[in-house]
């Protein structure tokens, strides 16, 4: 149990999907205006993510490892996250069409997250089992989440404050983002 | 080789039968019957309908909310083609509608033109170009002729310039009553599009 929370706690702090990894930067940028939306597009993400890491794993460890056929881990990543992210858009479509014309283009776009890629494909260099990987698809995707909210909340304050010229927009955003990294640097102290 | 090639079928089998098998439980119940009448709008969204835009109106025509002899651009052809989709009646335009004149542009005075802007924020489809305290113009090819620039001009300079007709632009006319034998062609539509609108 303690593993487990400790893969939690390291994804969603320590080692940050996209603070610390570097990844996923895409939806960091364009979801973050709003701070509805990002909520609701955390929420998708976590979904995909949790999904794709688990089933990824499956494909993985009962496909493609008995057959020798490792080198067709990222095509094969791929498709199944492409048809969880059609999957969850009818779901979405379907239980919560203001959702869904919220989301908009984005929802597709999680596809093409590399955050969703990212994760299945360090599980496998990790060796994590199949809770395992479940717990670390969450913890990252949680750690996503939380990083787009607060990021969409100082962009939200951003809008109404006194940016310089040359900095406002998108130039801001990325200044605010390198600090919000830099900051998250400060819980690698949290594990010893 | 051959593994490899089984295996990713397998997935994509798999994928598809799931997503097949969603596609049918998720499936949105939406109105067929919009998207087509909203395909033989104009999408100039110009508002003449007194709908904000062509997908409202279709959505009202669709509702019984609304005649479908609103659309000026669409001009009597797109009266013609919703009354066939709908199976009703030939409309002529309605006198509360704007009546439909012939095919024309915006033209900007530029003599008297003070750069406001105003127009190009009123065009439906980005037909002027121009910027604040600067000379505007219209892009004659892509005017629409929907006048909505007309009535935000603070100097009244915009005027319509009806169009010539050239080789380019005729288009046949149809014969002023319907022809009832022509309606035999288009009855299997009529059938089609009244079992969709009835589900």
């Amino acid at each position: 149990m303690t593993s487990y929370l400790l893969i939690l706690i390291s994804t969603v702090f320590v080692n940050n999907i996209v603070m610390v990894k570097i990844l996923g930067l895409c939806p960091f940028m364009g979801v973050s205006k709003k701070l509805e939306v990002a909520i609701s597009m955390g929420a998708a993400t976590t979904f995909v993510l949790t999904l794709g890491s688990g089933s990824s794993y499956l494909i993985d460890h009962f496909l493609l490892a008995p057959f020798h056929l490792e080198y067709l881990r990222t095509l094969s990543f791929i498709v199944v996250i492409a048809g969880i992210v059609q999957f969850t858009e009818m779901v979405v479509q379907k239980t919560s069409p203001v959702l869904h014309q919220v989301l908009g283009i984005y929802l597709p776009l999680i596809t093409t997250n590399c955050a969703v890629l990212g994760i299945p494909l360090l599980n496998v260099q990790e060796k994590h089992n199949f809770i395992q990987s479940l717990f670390f698809g969450l913890g990252g995707a949680i750690g996503f989440s939380l990083v787009l909210v607060l990021f969409a909340g100082i962009r939200e304050r951003l809008d109404g404050a006194d940016v310089p010229g040359i900095f406002k927009g998108s130039a801001i955003a990325m200044i605010t983002g390198g600090l919000m990294s830099l900051s998250f640097m400060g819980f690698s102290g949290l594990v010893k | 080789m051959l593994t490899a090639l089984l295996v990713m079928s397998f997935i994509a089998l798999l994928l598809g039968a799931v997503l097949g098998f969603s596609a049918l439980k998720f499936r949105v119940e939406g109105n067929p019957l919009v998207d087509k009448i909203d395909a033989i709008l104009p999408q100039t969204q110009c508002g003449q309908c007194s709908f904000p835009g062509c997908k409202p109106y279709a959505m009202a025509i669709a509702a019984g909310e609304a005649d479908i002899n609103r659309c000026p651009p669409g001009g009597e052809e797109g009266i013609r083609k919703l009354a066939d989709l709908l199976g009703m009646e030939f409309k002529p335009f309605g006198e509360d509608t704007a009546a439909q004149k012939p095919k024309s542009v915006a033209f900007i005075d530029e003599n008297t033109c003070i750069g406001c802007t105003l127009c190009i924020q009123a065009c439906p489809v980005d037909a002027i170009s121009g910027a604040a305290k600067q000379m505007h113009t219209v892009v004659a090819a892509e005017c629409t002729g929907c006048e909505l620039c007309v009535a935000p001009c603070p100097v009244d300079c915009i005027i319509m310039i009806p169009l010539k007709e050239t080789i380019s632009t005729w288009k046949f006319q149809y014969p002023a009553p319907p022809d009832p034998a022509s309606g035999l062609a288009s009855s299997s539509d009529k059938i089609t599009a009244m079992s969709g609108h009835s589900q």
